[in-house]
């Protein structure tokens, strides 16, 4: 049997069934038995904090929230505990799900949000963490309220307080809800965030897991990833490594399709499936209609042409290998009928409106590229207008910022005026701005005059 | 925010929008209510600085008051001393803290790409046309109505994706604004 058949819902075993958020429920189908296991065995040291951490190296797991970096790697990048004196080591899910077209942690969330909080807390176990947080988008209060409640009966059940269910351990995880910032997204803006700061990104170094919040250890996951870890403390590291292409590109994968699709929806398959069987789960091109472009990482993934993403493994490294990224897996479809133009305007509009403010390429070169952008899309193009753009875009990214975001907006302004260039000339071609032409030196002369007679220049 | 009274600006010629970048003044001295008191003592429990407490605090004086006034920031400022600049510093970069009153729905619609795709961004134009003619973040003049167009809500399946203060609705489409409208009494 290949990774790639066919698997049985593993993340979203449990949507659709009823009360599935609720604790009595979770049990009954079998959760928190991983929790219970490890903590079962942590007094006769059956059980170790490297023990998980070796099982989720082991299982190849590469984190769910867009980067695609091997979860347990990250775990081990932690300062042991003689290096890091007194200090506590914070845990944070990641739960900031902001990238347009990407909509599988509030599912998640919403629907078993108990396997969220069991992933947390056997990364907690593995971290020696005592009190985690996960970071929730403002955005999803129901799903905010359905996690504090799910907390909630985590303490009343006796999975979570101090001396957890006789082990000895202690552990607390707090709900924090964001007030509305894609910035947050980014691991070191959602430590500022949660510190009680604007979401900035930090320089880094130093990395999250020697200083993030408070000063402290941290680790940032996704709440994908945490999941994940859930299941391969329940089913092992082989199982996980049986699913997926190959070595690198492991495990079960949410994937959200979105756009102009028949079905839209959060699929799971395994992951890096090939592009055609993500579609026809989704139920194909909405109408019939012929595909043209293809996002498939959220708004900050360079677009594929439709001959580009045909037979593409739909995994970190088989986008990767396209000139795009996985990201979150957040697949937007776009038909015939796109305005690839308008498409690109729009998202320049959002990395305009979500920039930080903190770097000067990204604060300045953001908004300037939604302008152009607009203006050629309202009839007023000019045309230099796209050789200046990707001027523009050229400028801001590889590491001219903080972070990555800069990076991130200008992938769909490249990809999107490289791909489909006679588009964006057609604009130019309708524009009523007339070509800029210099005027004869007589007429410069004379409007200097004017200038100065008018007391202008003096 | 669902519903509740709003605090009113205290000078009502202003006709401020939600995004208001000076802080308003409501015109009196404030303070939480007992059981917001409650609240922000568990909060406060919950980590080891005051200041992390910050957001769910701001989150709480919305609650209480239904936006953030200058009032609100002076007091809020006080209770987990920082200073009124900085806490207003923070309620600037998020965009969910009203800075000025909102209607009685605050309507939110999606227009990032693929609510787009699916013409969210003529949904937004018509909706606020429909409502007499309001500025992207105006307050209809009876008070009920307050439009703005927001980045993607994570319902990117159920395109276009709108937020009514706390609640979730889907696919407004522009056939169906005015069933959605009429649904909002």
């Amino acid at each position: 049997m290949s990774g790639l058949s066919p698997i049985e819902p593993v993340l979203l075993a449990r949507k659709g069934k009823p009360d599935s958020a609720m604790i009595e429920t979770y049990l009954a189908d079998g959760g928190y038995a991983s929790w219970q296991k490890v903590l079962g065995g942590a007094r006769s040291g059956e059980w170790t904090s490297a023990k998980v951490t070796d099982l989720v190296k082991a299982s190849g797991l590469r984190g769910r929230g867009g980067a695609g970096f091997p979860c347990g790697m990250k775990w081990t990048f932690v300062p042991p505990k003689d290096k890091r004196g007194d200090k506590p080591v914070y845990l944070l899910c990641n739960a900031d799900e902001s990238e347009p077209g990407t909509f599988k942690d509030r599912l998640l969330m919403e629907t078993d949000p108990h396997q969220v909080l069991e992933g947390m807390m056997l990364a907690s176990f593995a971290l020696e963490v005592k009190h985690a947080y996960l970071y929730i988008r403002g955005e999803m209060v129901h799903a905010a309220e359905t996690l504090n409640k799910a907390v909630a009966e985590g303490y009343a059940k006796g999975f979570l307080g101090t001396n957890v269910l006789g082990s000895g351990l202690d552990l607390d995880v707090t709900i924090h809800r964001g007030a509305g910032a894609y910035i947050c997204g980014e691991e070191t803006a959602l430590i500022e965030s949660l510190e009680g700061k604007r979401g900035q990104p930090r320089i880094k170094p130093p990395f999250p897991a020697v200083s993030g919040v408070w000063g402290s250890p941290t680790v940032v996951n996704n709440v994908e990833t945490l999941c994940c870890v859930k299941h391969i403390l329940d089913r092992g590291a082989d199982w996980f490594k049986s699913i997926g292409r190959n070595d690198r590109n492991t495990g079960p994968k949410l994937y959200c399709i979105s756009g102009h699709v028949e079905k839209p929806g959060v699929y799971e398959a395994p992951i890096g499936v090939p592009w055609e069987t993500l579609l026809a789960m989704a139920g194909g091109v909405k109408g019939g209609r012929k595909l043209k472009a293809v996002i498939p990482g959220g708004a900050s993934a360079a677009m594929l042409t439709a001959k580009e993403v045909e037979n593409l493994p739909m995994d970190f490294d088989g986008v990767a290998a396209a000139k795009s990224m996985l990201g979150s897996a957040a697949i937007i479809v776009m038909d015939e009928t796109t305005d690839i133009p308008k498409a690109v305007t729009n998202i320049a509009k959002f990395f305009a409106h979500e920039s930080c403010g903190q770097c000067t390429p990204c604060r300045e070169g953001t908004p300037w590229m939604h302008k152009m952008l607009k203006r050629l899309v309202d009839g007023e193009g000019r045309k230099s207008d796209l050789d200046l753009l990707l001027q523009i875009a050229g400028q801001m990214g590889n590491g001219m910022t903080i972070c990555v975001f800069a990076d991130a907006a200008i992938a769909p302004v490249l990809s999107g005026i490289t791909k489909f260039r006679e588009e964006f000339e057609a604009y130019v071609a309708k524009s009523h701005h007339p070509d800029f032409t210099l005027a004869a030196p007589e007429d410069l002369t004379n409007k200097v005059a004017d200038r100065t007679a008018a007391g202008i220049h003096s | 925010m669902s519903g509740r009274q709003q605090l009113p600006v205290a000078d009502p010629a202003q006709n401020p929008r939600v995004g208001e970048r000076g802080a308003l003044s409501c015109g009196r001295a404030l303070s939480f209510s007992r059981e917001a008191h409650d609240d922000l003592e568990r909060l406060v429990a919950r980590y080891p600085t005051k200041q992390a407490a910050l957001l769910p605090t701001l989150w709480l004086a919305q609650r209480e008051w239904g936006w953030i006034s200058r009032e609100a920031v002076d007091y809020v400022a006080k209770l987990l001393d920082l200073s009124p600049a900085f806490v207003w510093g923070v309620v600037t970069f998020y965009t969910m803290y009203n800075r000025a009153p909102v209607g009685k729905h605050l309507i939110q619609i999606c227009t990032s790409i693929s609510c787009h795709l699916n013409g969210a961004s003529e949904v937004y134009t018509e909706c606020r046309k429909r409502l007499g003619d309001l500025k992207p973040g105006e307050t209809s003049a009876d008070g009920k109505f307050t439009v703005v167009e927001v980045e993607c809500l994570a319902q990117c399946d159920k395109a276009p994706a709108v937020m009514v203060n706390d609640d979730d609705h889907f696919a407004i489409t522009k056939d169906k604004l005015d069933t959605f409208l009429k649904g909002l009494t």
